[in-house]
């Protein structure tokens, strides 16, 4: 019931012990994940044998290869961030040009693109994937029997992996920067016009400074989107896996603490992120 | 803030662009979207559904046939997979709406001012981490060798550790787990825009918790509910990383399939036909989804 009306003392109890029952169910994996990147032993399981920082800063003389060391690891996580600064710019691009193209234009065909816009989003990512994935293998043939050219970027690896996550990161980038994009003044861009500013002038003294929140915002999202991504990405992969299908393989082999090193890690970076990004918006 | 009346006209002749150049920067602005949707989605779509309706006839040679699909109704563990798949996910969706119900209304309705969005930030903060992280963690929480069956054997419920991977009821935790954040937002959304007095007054009237929540709650947040169903129905339907990690050998899930096609086995023309048969379910229950709840597709996308 809510909270104006009277509650019985078992529903707020039974509230309240739902409420901790829930956020034990949330937090748990993650509070695990972090508590064995520091336990002394080769394997993340219990029993508890004792804190040890071996598995961020061991090095091969300790036997124990920690994350600062693992240069296979390390190199993931820098593909990584390449992949998805290349999918944060092509998306941001694309999601700003398609906000102004669908609240302030109207076209033929207007409705049919508005949906189509959204239908990355309930594609599977697997089928998004493959999809790409034949596509592009089917150019590469072509071209490779008719010209004899093989375009290599056509073949799996993170050309097709920046193009597979970006296909489906642009929509929420639109959807992002359009939300704010509608709710613009437009009376302050016909002042400034009326006042003798150029249109130019007009989109870069107004009109983006009042998208800058949504801008910072949908970046911020498209590169967590694409830095994240697993099953497009898994079907596009090549030679060099970036962070998540790396992680991926190394949990089939089995777990070593360091991938708990290297989650903690992640944890930490993406709550800076968050954190930064509610100061940001708060200050709006 | 409207200009005064009378300035209005001039406003309007001087906001408008020259009509050439207003023609040129909408083509402008058209491209990216075009080559963006035709490029990734259409024409890759089209090239697997052709890919699907064809058979290889010998070395480098091609015919159209159906006989990818042909196997798919004549092999059982094709079709029970899929079904398995689909059943398996209706499931995690409604296991989903139940448990994000309460804490979407307890963040709504009961908590208030800063416990309500602490709460809120709390139920976000998980999903700002990759799901592979949250798999790790599950591992590690599950396995034989793990903490809850070792917490189990010290507090006596089981003499020795048992494994707790492996189940479906595992794959259907882990399934909930990644879905919550997309049913909670939803969720919120609706149930916000619910006015308080309308559960008082109800209350006034004498009606009781079960049919406030019948006639007024969830009437109000059927669009919420709907928006979160469809989109956790569709990530868990393909989601490829938690039944192939909790489930392991067990999982069956229909994504696994077609991955096996495509990369282990190479067999390109059967994958694609998974996929597309995968796509088509998933197609069908959202549109399910909104003609039951009669909402439109671009409302609802927008929502979730």
């Amino acid at each position: 019931m809510i909270a104006s009306l009277p509650r019985p003392a078992w529903l707020r109890t039974a509230t309240a012990l739902y409420v901790a029952a829930f956020l034990i169910f949330l937090f748990m994996p993650l509070l695990t994940v972090a508590v064995f990147a520091f336990n002394d032993a080769p394997y993340p399981a219990p029993p508890w044998h004792g804190f040890t920082l071996d598995w961020f800063f061991g090095n091969e003389e300790s036997g124990r290869v920690g994350l600062f060391h693992d240069t296979e690891l390390l190199g993931s996580i820098w593909t990584s961030v390449v992949v998805s600064l290349w999918v944060t710019v092509l998306s941001l691009a694309v999601g700003t040009a398609n906000a102004f193209l669908m609240e302030r234009y109207t076209f033929p065909g207007k409705q049919l693109l508005s949906v189509l816009i959204l239908t990355p989003l309930v594609i599977p990512g697997v089928i998004l994937g493959i999809s790409i994935l034949s596509l592009s293998s089917r150019i590469a043939d072509v071209m490779d029997s008719m010209l004899g050219l093989e375009l290599e970027f056509l073949r799996p690896g993170l050309p097709l992996v920046v193009l597979g996550q970006f296909a489906y990161v642009a929509t929420i980038a639109t959807l992002i920067v359009s939300a704010r994009l509608k709710r613009f003044d437009r009376t302050l861009e016909e002042a400034a016009l009326n006042l003798g500013a150029s249109h130019a002038a007009v989109l870069r003294t107004i009109t983006f400074p009042y998208l800058r929140p949504a801008l910072i915002g949908a970046a911020a999202i498209s590169f967590l989107m694409s830095f994240e991504n697993f099953n497009t990405t898994l079907m596009l992969v090549g030679a060099d896996p970036p962070l998540t299908v790396m992680m991926y393989g190394r949990m089939r082999e089995g777990a070593s603490p360091v991938l708990n090193a290297v989650s903690l890690f992640l944890m930490l970076a993406s709550a800076a992120l968050a954190l930064s990004l509610m100061r940001g918006s708060s200050k709006k | 803030m409207l200009p005064p009346m009378p300035v209005l006209p001039l406003v309007l002749v001087r906001m408008a662009e020259p009509s050439t150049q207003r023609r040129l920067v909408l083509v402008l602005l058209l491209a990216p979207a075009l080559l963006w949707l035709l490029a990734l989605i259409i024409l890759p779509h089209l090239d697997l559904a052709l890919l699907s309706f064809r058979e290889r006839a010998g070395e480098g040679e091609h015919k159209a046939s159906l006989v990818q699909y042909g196997t798919f109704f004549s092999e059982p563990l094709y079709w029970q997979v899929f079904v398995r798949t689909a059943v398996m996910s209706a499931a995690a969706t409604a296991l989903t709406l139940l448990v994000a119900f309460p804490i979407a209304w307890v963040i709504t309705k009961v908590a208030r001012g800063r416990a309500s969005s602490t709460l809120f930030i709390l139920c976000l903060i998980p999903f700002w981490v990759s799901e592979t992280v949250r798999s790790l963690g599950w591992l590690i929480l599950l396995r034989e060798s793990g903490v809850l069956p070792a917490m189990m054997v010290k507090l006596g419920i089981t003499a020795m550790p048992v494994e707790l991977l492996y189940h479906d009821a595992t794959i259907l935790v882990g399934l909930v787990y990644t879905s919550l954040l997309f049913m909670v937002v939803p969720l919120v959304s609706s149930l916000e825009s619910l006015d308080d007095t309308l559960v008082e007054a109800a209350y006034d009237l004498g009606a009781s918790g079960a049919s406030i929540l019948r006639h007024i709650v969830i009437p109000h947040a059927v669009p919420g509910i709907t928006a979160g169903c469809i989109v956790v129905f569709m990530l868990t339907l393909g989601n490829y990383l938690t039944p192939n990690l909790l489930g392991g050998k067990n999982s069956q899930w229909f994504t696994e399939l077609i991955y096996t096609q495509f990369i282990v086995r190479f067999n390109w023309e059967q994958g694609a036909a998974f996929g597309f048969l995968l796509l088509g379910l998933s197609t069908a229950m959202i549109a399910l989804g909104l003609r039951l709840s009669g909402q439109r597709f671009v409302d609802v996308m927008r929502r979730a």
